[in-house]
């Protein structure tokens, strides 16, 4: 009986994949819970080594497009491929930061602990955790300002903290295309410089980060590149050709005098002329 | 009390019947499937009785087998009632193993006309007889039941140690393990099938039903008792055995105090492993209520300490030099307590911060030091309060003085930066040097 | 030496005792066959149980009945509260209380089996064991699982302990305490049924006039708190309910079966309906089924306990539930599943088809676009690149839109559509350009309210609203067809 509800949502798409360049590449993705769609005939193709923002009202979908190309949520239809093949067969190669209530706190790990986990597959089965991957831990949680904290349990730790730990457990994976679902939500100032300063260097690295972000006004500082999603594609590009009144009414709609205000002060910001990122 | 040898080795084969279970349980109550361990010893009832039907006796082997295949088919049931119906976990428990129970209780009806086999053995043990039935081993009898617990301890400790990290991610971040390659599913499996096999280990000795207190309450006792995963294997390894002594001892001496001859070791030792949980839950270092509810008296009296020292200090400060020193009754006012204030008048006279006579108290050079500290502390708070974030209304000084309380050296000299050296706080006091 | 086998000889007595007392006539049916091999019943047999000839048959049935009636009530609410192990915890925690209750009533009154007093023993634990409960869950950093299996599993084997001394005392015969554990069901006399009918009915009685605070209660809770509703009370009454029934289940189907009828029926039923209501009184009705059937193949049939049965009727009930509930069963849901994805499929086809003759030919000027015969459709090929299809998904498609007479295939194996096949197309085009149209203008609300997969858009948004939103769509005339918001090119969907 599973089987056969899982033989309904396998999508044959053994004919369908992008560019092995493309670090991202979506065709005809539709995700249907119960007898509603929640994303709609999405199509994608991503460029590799930006910063990517996933932006969209409440429910638009963002989590759960994460979610259906890392396989977390059956298919309806479509197909997803990472560097030319399907998710499956790419697992080294992605990062994923997921929203953070998905843990148990009173876990008994510390910060150094969690960050390790992300070496695991590099150590393999059966083999233990030796002094060499805990020094990479360690220096894991540095490049976060986390290192003071190594051996703290992790209900001991600000939600900030927690998060950055998290985002440095997601480093040491060392992967080439990341994925973080809202990991700026309900950061302190200090965390969420932090992260800022992670997402550029990782950018600089060569890596993708594909974010799904809340706060519209922060957009266009943080961020190079954005999709903008309300079940289904409005747009997705550059920024500057992108993110404009028009397009974030079309997704967002409504009186939107905040949005509004934010992009007349970021067209007359001198800090970011187009095309500096 | 008589003690004999058979006591030893019923305390030899419950203590590896224990350790044996409370090291796979660990795992279970981190994974919050504590209940599972009932599910699964409850369900193995229908393994067992298979196992008798098929192989017409009492042997190990069929029983392991029959427990394996009930461990799997166990899981399988509830993840699969568990994703197909939308219920909630424990009711897709409740369902699988009671089913599997009643089925368990009417084979074991059919499988006892034909086997020699007691459904009450099976359900509580009889650890008291595990002594009798021995093996010859290099010139030693030892009781089949010791060897059995003792082989099966022996694998769980292997299988723990082998798949230490294995089992470390997947209870703590399934998703993250499944995105790395660990496949959660199957890690889980491979510990439900393990969890069976050991139910079916111990029955012999304390039954299926009570193996669920030795797979839930050590772990249980072991997660309050530390912040760290080995720590916390070895402690509920050492809980486990523990019980079990304890427990057999107090099955062959308390009933004697009422009367009674003995009873049964097997629900004596659940027993003992709560009486000694309720201790842990009391008395845990960290988390144990006892030492909570200290913590925050000794909270309590740290602040009522600080507050006297911060009026005795404000009265020195305010009052001319030849006043008379502040008498006890006027603190009692000023703080508006009774009794806190005594206790922690013993306390800091015992420290030497307070000098009293007769109901007079004057700073020790001590005191003085630490007062002077609290107040600077104090107008620095309302000096930032005020001047940087435009908070000066009168419940400026109230924050303040709650926020001293907190305030260590870092802090201080922080805040003293940030407020840039004031030397006078919002009210026109002077902020004492540090 | 001799010492050694006195000592064995007491261990071994004690075990011979409990297991006589397991295997003791408790489990035997009332029908008085006795044997092991199963026997099948005859037709008289059969006759006989079912016309209620035989007095004791008639109070078994009756009695399980009943409480399974009472059961599946008060099941539900605890499986909506997602409560349902704590009935379990519950029913093991009982033990030690029945058991003390003996011994007590045995030292003071010389008979221990007393049974309102046993039951009042079993109600006080119960009592304190959903209080350890939730003390272990408020104030350590325990979980509720590992809450439940502490005090099941310690509190069990206290009441085991207990077991130990009582069955050595001289007053009071203990034979029978561990029907508490598996059930007499076989043996209820009437006095217990009678026991059983009033708690049932006080079930009812209570479930009838609580109906919505309790319904309030486990929808939500904060919400009730902040209305004013006494929240604790009401928990309090319902628990109370729970312990009621599962004290009085004890004895009739044992301590742990008793945990399966709270479970079972309710579990089952909610695979049938939505509404709480409906829920609440399948769920009786199963748990009444589970009883009278149970228990009357069990008079029916030797060497089956009774109470086993009962259990196994309502998993029955629940697997046949689960499968072919109407509501929510596996069958229904995998078959909205298969239509949906089917829909999806032939909604994208007849789309893509479409979207090719617009960019093929240029549109009249009403903006139709009529099939020349001298035009040729486009290859399969053409079509699959469009979007993601696998060849079996469109091959399928394809023959399914020619049953539905929507679509030719030429000797070319190239695709045509019908006058009908045209008309599908036109309107789910429309359907998904007007979607668009509202998901641009109502983006703030449309998440809540969009469903592409509906037949028409009428059956969720309002007239008014579909008429304002084909006045935003360009080239308005609200019988043609609207141009898509979206650029399409040539070589693929839209973008």
């Amino acid at each position: 009986m599973l089987g056969l509800v899982k033989r309904l949502y396998k999508i044959d798409s053994k004919d369908h994949v992008g560019p092995d360049n493309v670090p991202l590449w979506i065709n005809d993705l539709t995700v249907a819970y119960h007898r509603k769609p929640v994303l709609w005939d999405v199509d994608l193709s991503l460029p590799e080594g930006q910063l990517i923002a996933v932006v969209g009202p409440n429910g638009a979908g963002k989590s759960t497009l994460i979610k259906a190309i890392l396989g977390l949520v059956p298919r309806a239809s479509g197909a997803v491929s990472i560097y030319g093949k399907p998710y499956e067969s790419q697992r080294h190669l992605v990062g994923y930061v997921p929203q953070r209530e998905s843990v148990d706190w009173d876990f008994p790990v510390n910060a150094m602990e969690v960050v390790a986990m992300g070496i695991y597959r590099q150590i393999g089965w059966l083999k233990p955790v030796t002094r060499r991957h805990r020094q990479k831990a360690f220096e894991e949680l540095e490049k976060v300002g986390m290192a003071a904290y190594a051996g703290r349990q992790i209900s001991q730790l600000s939600g900030g903290q927690q998060q950055r730990v998290f985002l440095a457990r997601a480093l040491a994976q060392d992967a080439r295309l990341y994925f973080m679902d809202e990991p700026f939500a309900g950061v302190d100032v200090a965390t969420e410089r932090a992260i800022i300063a992670l997402l550029k260097e990782l950018k600089s690295a060569g890596k993708t980060c594909i974010v799904v972000h809340h706060d519209l006004q922060t957009v266009p500082s943080y961020f190079d590149h954005v999709v903008l999603l309300n079940l289904r594609i409005v747009d997705a590009g550059p920024i500057d050709q992108v993110f404009t009144e028009e397009n974030l009414k079309k997704t967002y709609g409504g009186k939107l005098t905040l949005l509004s205000q934010a992009l007349h002060e970021y067209a007359k910001d001198p800090r970011f002329p187009p095309g500096d990122r | 009390m008589e003690w004999t040898f058979l006591d030893t080795w019923i305390v030899v084969v419950g203590m590896l019947g224990a350790m044996s279970c409370a090291l796979l349980g660990n795992y279970l109550v981190l994974r919050r499937m504590s209940m599972m361990g009932d599910a699964i010893s409850h369900a193995v009832l229908p393994g067992l009785a298979i196992a008798f039907l098929v192989s017409g006796s009492r042997e190990s082997l069929p029983m392991l087998i029959g427990a394996i295949l009930i461990g799997v088919l166990t899981t399988f049931f509830i993840h699969g009632i568990d994703r197909l119906s939308g219920l909630d976990r424990g009711a897709s428990m409740g369902v699988v193993f009671t089913t599997l129970f009643a089925l368990g209780l009417i084979l074991i009806r059919q499988a006892a006309d034909h086997v020699d086999l007691d459904p009450g053995c099976v359900l509580y043990g009889a650890i008291e007889l595990t002594p009798l039935d021995t093996y010859l081993w290099f010139d030693w009898e030892i009781p089949q039941a010791a060897l059995t617990n003792g082989a099966m301890l022996l694998i769980n400790l292997i299988f723990v140690l082998l798949f230490y990290k294995e089992l470390k991610i997947t209870s703590f971040d399934p998703a993250l393990a499944t995105t790395i390659g660990i496949n959660a599913n199957v890690m889980q499996y491979i510990l439900m099938t393990l969890v069976a096999a050991t139910t079916i280990a111990a029955f012999e000795s304390v039954g299926s039903i009570l193996v669920i207190a030795m797979l839930i309450v050590p772990g249980a006792a072991a997660h309050l008792l530390t912040d760290r995963l080995g720590l916390m294997l070895l402690i509920s390894l050492v809980f486990a055995a523990v019980s079990a002594l304890v427990g057999h001892i107090g099955a062959i001496t308390i009933p004697k105090w009422f009367g009674f001859e003995d009873t049964s070791t097997a629900g004596m030792m659940a027993f003992m492993a709560g009486v000694l949980f309720g201790g842990v839950l009391l008395f845990a270092p960290r988390y144990g209520l006892i030492s909570r509810l200290l913590h925050q008296l000794l909270l309590g009296i740290k602040i009522v300490r600080d507050d006297i020292l911060g009026f005795l200090y404000r009265y020195q400060e305010l009052a001319s030099a030849d006043a008379k020193p502040v008498q006890v009754s006027q603190v009692r006012e000023a703080l508006k307590a009774g009794f806190s204030v005594d206790l922690s008048l013993w306390d800091l006279a015992r420290k030497n911060m307070v000098k009293r006579v007769e109901d007079r108290l004057t700073l020790t050079s001590n005191g003085a030091a630490t007062g002077r500290n609290l107040i600077r502390s104090h107008r620095l708070w309302e000096t930032y309060l005020c001047n940087k974030m435009g908070y000066c209304d009168a419940d400026m000084h109230r924050h303040a003085h709650q926020l001293e309380h907190y305030t260590d050296t870092k802090l201080q000299t922080e805040l003293d930066q940030i407020t840039g050296n004031p030397k006078f706080d919002p009210h026109q006091r002077r902020i004492p040097e540090p | 030496m001799t010492h050694r086998i006195i000592f064995v000889f007491r261990r071994l007595s004690f075990t011979v005792y409990a297991g006589i007392l397991a295997l003791s006539p408790n489990e035997a049916f009332a029908g008085g066959l006795a044997g092991s091999q199963i026997q099948w019943p005859s037709w008289q047999d059969l006759l006989r149980v079912i016309t209620f000839q035989d007095y004791n048959t008639r109070v078994v049935i009756v009695g399980a009945t009943l409480l399974g009636l009472a059961a599946g009530l008060v099941g539900t609410f605890l499986l909506l509260r997602k409560r349902a192990l704590l009935s379990d915890a519950i029913s093991h925690a009982t033990l030690p209380g029945i058991v003390l209750a003996f011994i007590v009533m045995s030292m003071i009154l010389g008979n221990g089996k007393n049974l309102l007093g046993l039951i009042a023993g079993a109600a006080v634990f119960s009592v304190l064991g959903t209080a350890s409960v939730i003390i272990i869950q408020k104030y350590t950093r325990l979980k509720e699982d590992a809450a439940l299996g502490i005090v099941l599993s310690v509190y069990f084997g206290f009441g085991i302990a207990l077991m130990g001394l009582a069955t050595r005392m001289e007053t009071g015969n203990a034979a029978g305490l561990s029907s508490f554990i598996y059930g007499k069901t076989a043996s209820m006399l009437f006095f217990d049924a009678m026991l059983i009918a009033v708690t049932a009915l006080g079930t009812i009685i209570f479930c009838i006039l609580f109906f919505k605070e309790f319904a309030l209660l486990c929808f939500d809770e904060n919400y009730a708190a902040a209305q004013g509703w006494p929240v604790t009370r009401l928990d309090f009454l319902m628990m109370g309910l729970v312990v009621a029934v599962t004290v009085i289940g004890l004895q009739a189907v044992g301590l742990i079966l008793v945990v399966a009828l709270l479970i079972i029926p309710a579990a089952a039923a909610r695979f049938w309906t939505f509404r709480l209501r409906h829920m609440l009184w399948l769920s009786g009705v199963f748990g009444a089924l589970s009883g009278m059937l149970g228990s009357g193949i069990s008079a029916l049939m030797a060497n089956l306990p009774a109470g086993a049965v009962i259990v196994l009727t309502a998993s029955a009930i629940f697997l046949f539930s689960m499968t072919f509930g109407s509501a929510r069963g596996i069958m229904k849901l995998v078959i909205e599943r298969f239509k949906l994805r089917k829909r999806i499929l032939r909604e994208n086809l007849l789309r893509d088809l479409y979207e090719w003759y617009e960019t093929a030919h240029t549109a009249s000027s009403d903006g139709s676009i009529t099939i020349e015969s001298h035009i040729r459709g486009p290859s399969i090929d053409d079509i699959s690149t469009r979007r993601s299809w696998s060849s079996k998904q469109l091959l399928r498609t394809i023959r399914s839109l020619r049953a539905s007479k929507y679509l030719n295939v030429d000797d070319d194996n190239r695709l045509l559509f019908t006058d009908h096949g045209m008309q599908a197309a036109k309107d789910i085009i429309r359907k998904h350009r007007l979607w668009e149209a509202y998901l641009i203008s109502h983006a703030d609300v449309a998440t809540g309210t969009v469903d592409l997969s509906a037949d028409r858009i009428e059956h969720v948004l309002d007239e008014e609203i579909i008429r304002k939103l084909e006045g935003l769509l360009p080239g308005i005339h609200p019988k043609e067809l609207p141009k898509s918001l979206h650029t399409l090119n040539t070589s693929g969907g839209a973008v």
